[in-house]
């Protein structure tokens, strides 16, 4: 059992959803009771899909357990099938379908139904939403494409063609992705042939092995049905994923040799201006703010080498919730001299949080709920999100475009560099107090006490322990005041170190400004 | 009792229903009992929809929380009443403020027998006197939606002693703002004292017995009926207090229980009668002649259609309610308008289709149907509004028409 106040990801049968919606003609029966109704919520209220997701809910009540659960799915299952006449149908179990055990794959092979009916097998205790996209985009890639004949590569003189993986309903800017991705392959002369599951109807499926190779978008949901495309056709796929600069000249350069073009037909030329944005001037302000990011795998990893290396932050903390790319994230956290933090517990992250004392945080909705209330500027990076994280405007993460949308985003919530000097200098100033908040983002919550109470309680203990004395005295603790709120964070770490490697036990004005000067080398 | 009950056709619906389960209760009453915290036992299905139901809405640290069920806990590997102690121990530490506990139980706690009343028991003892342990049950194959509220008020109800007081208990999660206003207002009128269940502190839990004369505030309260009544209270028949004319029978049944006589009280009542009938006059001009369609939902459905039909002149085409009380609904059903078709239950598509051919001027439906409806075109009230709203009372009754009123006039702000 696992204490959860927040979760970052659904069970796995949300992420069969996801694909579901993202795909036209096919239809999803899900056994489940009535509550679990609620998942169409998540794509017609905070993705604001126009249509119901094509799930049809068996909705059991405890009245039925004793009696045929069994017949009042195979009602379901037929009734869908008639209603909406879809090509193809994926079938599977919630949570409490699975304890019941009453194989909705079988059921739905005795109803002889005249399209193909893919069963989910997505285990809701042990599995999450992520994998189970996955599951699910692989069976149906398998189910469908399976039998398809394997075709030769392109013939001479014919431009090569990509599928494109990855994307679903309900994903992180997945719709712009998509565009801005598509537009780059089109731009080097490569055909795109499907995009799946977004958009692409069963019948799209069965070609999948036809085009030359596909790009992996997102692996957390396209690695497995990538892979298999590999193994039974013979089709490679991108292992790079385009978010930012760097990564996306080097999406250019892997797919420029997997098509044979040349690579300099995806430059971004005049619409990459990150780059400038970042070398820029008044842009110093930036650098070695300290940054904690955390997110699904691909983004968070993503975002730390744009923030580690093209901002020239300094990343302070790395994690993912995605178990499932724990070793890649391990790797990428190592590159800072950091420990990656693998965990889905949001408790865990909040603790991290705290006792990192980061400038910035980048994360997903939850990291916003943390960051706000230790009054630290977020920018949101990954799913999970919220309605206004799906905005009307074109705002993709990946690609050319993406890397501007990115320097924008993280940028705009932090103080600009003047007006932090000023702070700093006018720090009695009446309107320079604690509260003040970048003057661009008008009043805004600034740190409370319940931040303080918040970093008082979750600093993990290992902080503490290895010499539980250290104590500021009183002078010293009023001197830390006159810094402003947000790198008096990082000053009292620093100075905290510098005392702990330094054997003082009691904190002065003096060891402060010793720190000081030992930390400004 | 009205005596000329009139015989209410119904249409029994059984299919697929879209309507979320009773832990969706705890989005508001978490807010309302402000130290008590409630933990589903449950799935990461169960954790995901109090979330998603919540939403934008919980700004503050949530008092809420799931103990979720792993594959090492149903395949006996970890003993799933120690994991719950353990879960239990490591929120308490964290929250001192809490008071009282739930454990919710939910959909795969039920289907494999976790007894929670049991661990309810056990984890009071070991948390005695800090914290009081509940139980209730919100899951999807027992409740619907605001039938969560009702179990943990039942729940309550072995935790209130006895008493033999002669009390007015209003039964029901209000508005704090609504609670003070019926808390002034039963003072003018000499009618109390006056206790409110759910309180705002799980202290100030009120005694039952025999004296205790209780009036429910929300149609949806069945089984909370039942254990009051149990416990020797009487129920006061009446119309529920949404809209002018259900809380002046509202008010005039529970001052009657007093023995007041009906024309003191109008004299009482009448200027908040005529304050809310000017505030609603405007609503209700905006709102006559439309048509409504309700989707079962929250069991206010019934009330609603006739504060609409009978103070804004509103059609009702359909009325669905997941459950129908008739008992509890006895002062509301024959004020009905004869045409509406009254169904109970629910198979969405069935019901969708009669939507789509009735094309209503408003549909009142879950947060799953609201934007594809508008998408086709029908206008959408958004139902789970009318359980976090003030929308009881005298002063509430032109803010709950202006609900329905506004989907209206954005259209028509928008048409052009
Ligand atoms: S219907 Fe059951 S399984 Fe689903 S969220 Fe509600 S209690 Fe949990
Ligand atoms: S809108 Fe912001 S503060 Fe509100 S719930 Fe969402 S992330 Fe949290």
């Amino acid at each position: 059992m696992q204490l959860t106040l927040w979760t970052y990801e659904g069970p796995p049968h949300i992420g069969a959803m996801r694909v579901a919606t993202a795909m036209r003609d096919l239809h999803y029966v899900l056994h489940a009771p009535q509550g679990d109704t609620y998942a169409d919520l998540l794509f017609t209220m905070i993705e604001r899909r126009d249509r119901r997701p094509p799930v049809t809910y068996t909705t059991f009540q405890a009245r039925d357990l004793g009696g045929d659960t069994a017949e009042l799915f195979k009602t379901a299952a037929r009734e869908a099938y008639e209603r909406f006449r879809p090509t193809a149908m994926i079938v599977g179990a919630s949570c409490t379908a699975e304890l019941i055990q009453d194989d909705p794959g079988g059921l739905a092979r005795t109803l002889g139904l005249p399209i193909p009916v893919v069963a989910l097998e997505l285990p809701a205790y042990q599995k999450k939403e992520n994998w189970g996209a996955a599951e699910t985009f692989y069976r149906l890639v398998r189910g469908l494409a399976g039998g398809a004949p394997v075709v030769p590569p392109r013939a001479a003189g014919r431009a090569p063609t990509c599928n494109i993986l990855g994307p679903t309903a309900l994903g992180f800017r997945h719709r712009d992705d998509v565009a801005e991705i598509s537009a780059l392959l089109r731009k080097m002369g490569i055909e795109v042939s499907i995009v799946a599951p977004l958009g692409a109807s069963p019948a799209d499926l069965v070609k999948l092995g036809e085009a030359d190779f596909n790009v992996v978008l997102y692996p957390e949901i396209a690695l497995p049905a990538a892979q298999w495309l590999e193994r039974k056709f013979g089709r490679p796929y991108t292992r790079t994923v385009p978010i930012g600069r760097l990564a996306t000249a080097e999406f250019v350069a892997e797919v420029a040799a997997l098509a044979g073009v040349d690579p300099a037909l995806g430059q971004g030329g005049d619409a990459a201006r990150s780059e400038w944005y970042a070398k820029s001037v008044d842009s110093g302000y930036l650098t070695g703010k300290r940054v904690f990011v955390f997110g699904d795998a691909t983004h968070a990893i993503a975002a730390a080498r744009i923030a580690a290396e093209e901002i020239g932050f300094d990343v302070v903390g790395l994690g993912t919730y995605s178990r499932e790319f724990a070793r890649e994230t391990r790797a990428a956290a190592q590159r800072y001299g950091i420990e990656a933090l693998i965990t889905d517990d949001y408790l865990d992250v909040e603790a991290a949080i705290a006792a990192a004392q980061p400038e910035l945080v980048l994360g997903t909705q939850m990291e916003r709920h943390i960051a706000k209330r230790l009054g630290v500027p977020c920018a949101v990076i990954s799913a999970p999100v919220h309605v206004q994280d799906f905005p009307a405007r074109y705002s993709p993460q990946m690609g050319h475009e993406g890397a501007n949308v990115l320097f924008d985003t993280w940028i705009h919530p932090l103080m600009m560099g003047l007006e932090e000097h000023l702070l700093a200098m006018f720090r009695e100033d009446f309107e320079f107090n604690d509260r003040a908040a970048p003057s661009h983002l008008g009043a805004k919550a600034a740190p409370t006490e319940s931040a303080a109470k918040l970093v008082a309680s979750a600093v993990p203990p290992q902080t503490a322990t290895s010499d539980a004395i250290l104590a500021w005295a009183s002078e010293a603790e009023l001197e830390l005041k006159k810094i402003p709120f947000f790198v008096r964070g990082k000053a009292r770490r620093n100075c905290e170190t510098y005392a702990r490697e330094r054997g003082v036990r009691l904190i002065t004005v003096e060891t402060l400004y010793d720190a000081k000067a030992h930390f400004s080398r | 009792m009205t005596p000329e009950t009139r015989e209410v056709q119904v249409l029994r619906e059984r299919g697929q229903r879209e309507v979320f389960c009773g832990l969706t209760g705890i989005v508001w009453l978490h807010r309302k009992i402000q130290d008590a915290f409630f933990l589903v036992v449950g799935s990461r299905t169960c954790a995901h929809l109090v979330q998603s139901a919540a939403g934008v809405m919980i700004f503050a640290e949530p008092r809420f929380a799931t103990a979720i069920i792993d594959e090492r806990d149903l395949a006996g590997l970890a003993d799933a009443n120690e994991e719950l102690d353990r879960v239990v121990g490591r929120l308490l530490e964290r929250r001192s403020d809490i008071k009282m506990l739930f454990l919710v139980g939910s959909c795969p706690s039920e289907v494999i027998k976790l007894d929670l009343g049991r661990a309810a028991q056990r984890l009071s003892r070991i948390h005695s006197p800090r914290v009081r342990v509940l139980n209730y049950s919100g899951s999807g194959i027992e409740t619907t939606f605001t039938q969560g509220e009702d179990a943990c008020l039942a729940a309550l109800l072995p935790e209130m002693s006895a008493s033999d007081a002669k009390e007015l208990l209003v039964v029901g999660a209000l508005a704090d703002v609504v609670e003070d206003q019926f808390r002034r207002l039963f003072a003018r009128l000499g009618v109390g004292p006056v206790r409110f269940l759910p309180p705002r502190q799980s202290g100030e839990l009120p005694g039952v017995g025999p004296g205790t004369r209780f009036i429910l505030a929300q149609p949806f309260l069945a089984d909370t009926v039942v254990a009051l009544e149990r416990r020797g209270a009487t129920r006061i028949a009446a119309p529920f207090p949404l809209g002018v004319e259900g809380t002046t029978g509202w008010f005039q049944a529970a001052a009657a229980a007093w023995g007041k006589a009906p024309e003191d009280v109008a004299r009482e009542l009448a200027p908040e009668i005529a304050r809310a009938k000017t505030a609603l006059a405007p609503k209700a001009a905006a709102l006559a002649g439309k048509t409504i369609f309700f989707f079962p939902d929250s069991q206010l459905e019934i009330p609603l259609a006739r504060f609409l039909a009978r103070e804004t002149g509103m059609r009702p085409l359909e009325i669905g309610t997941p459950y129908l009380h008739r008992a509890l609904l006895s002062e509301e059903l024959p004020l009905l308008p004869a045409d509406a078709l009254l169904s109970e239950g629910q198979d969405v598509e069935r019901q969708l289709d009669r939507l789509r051919a009735a094309r209503p001027d408003l549909t009142v439906c879950g947060l799953g149907l609201a934007n594809p409806l508008e998408a086709e075109g029908l206008a959408t009230k958004w139902s789970i509004e009318l359980l976090f709203a003030p929308i009881h009372g005298f002063d509430q009754a032109a803010d709950l028409a202006e609900l329905f009123r506004r989907p209206l006039e954005r259209r028509r702000r928008l048409a052009a």
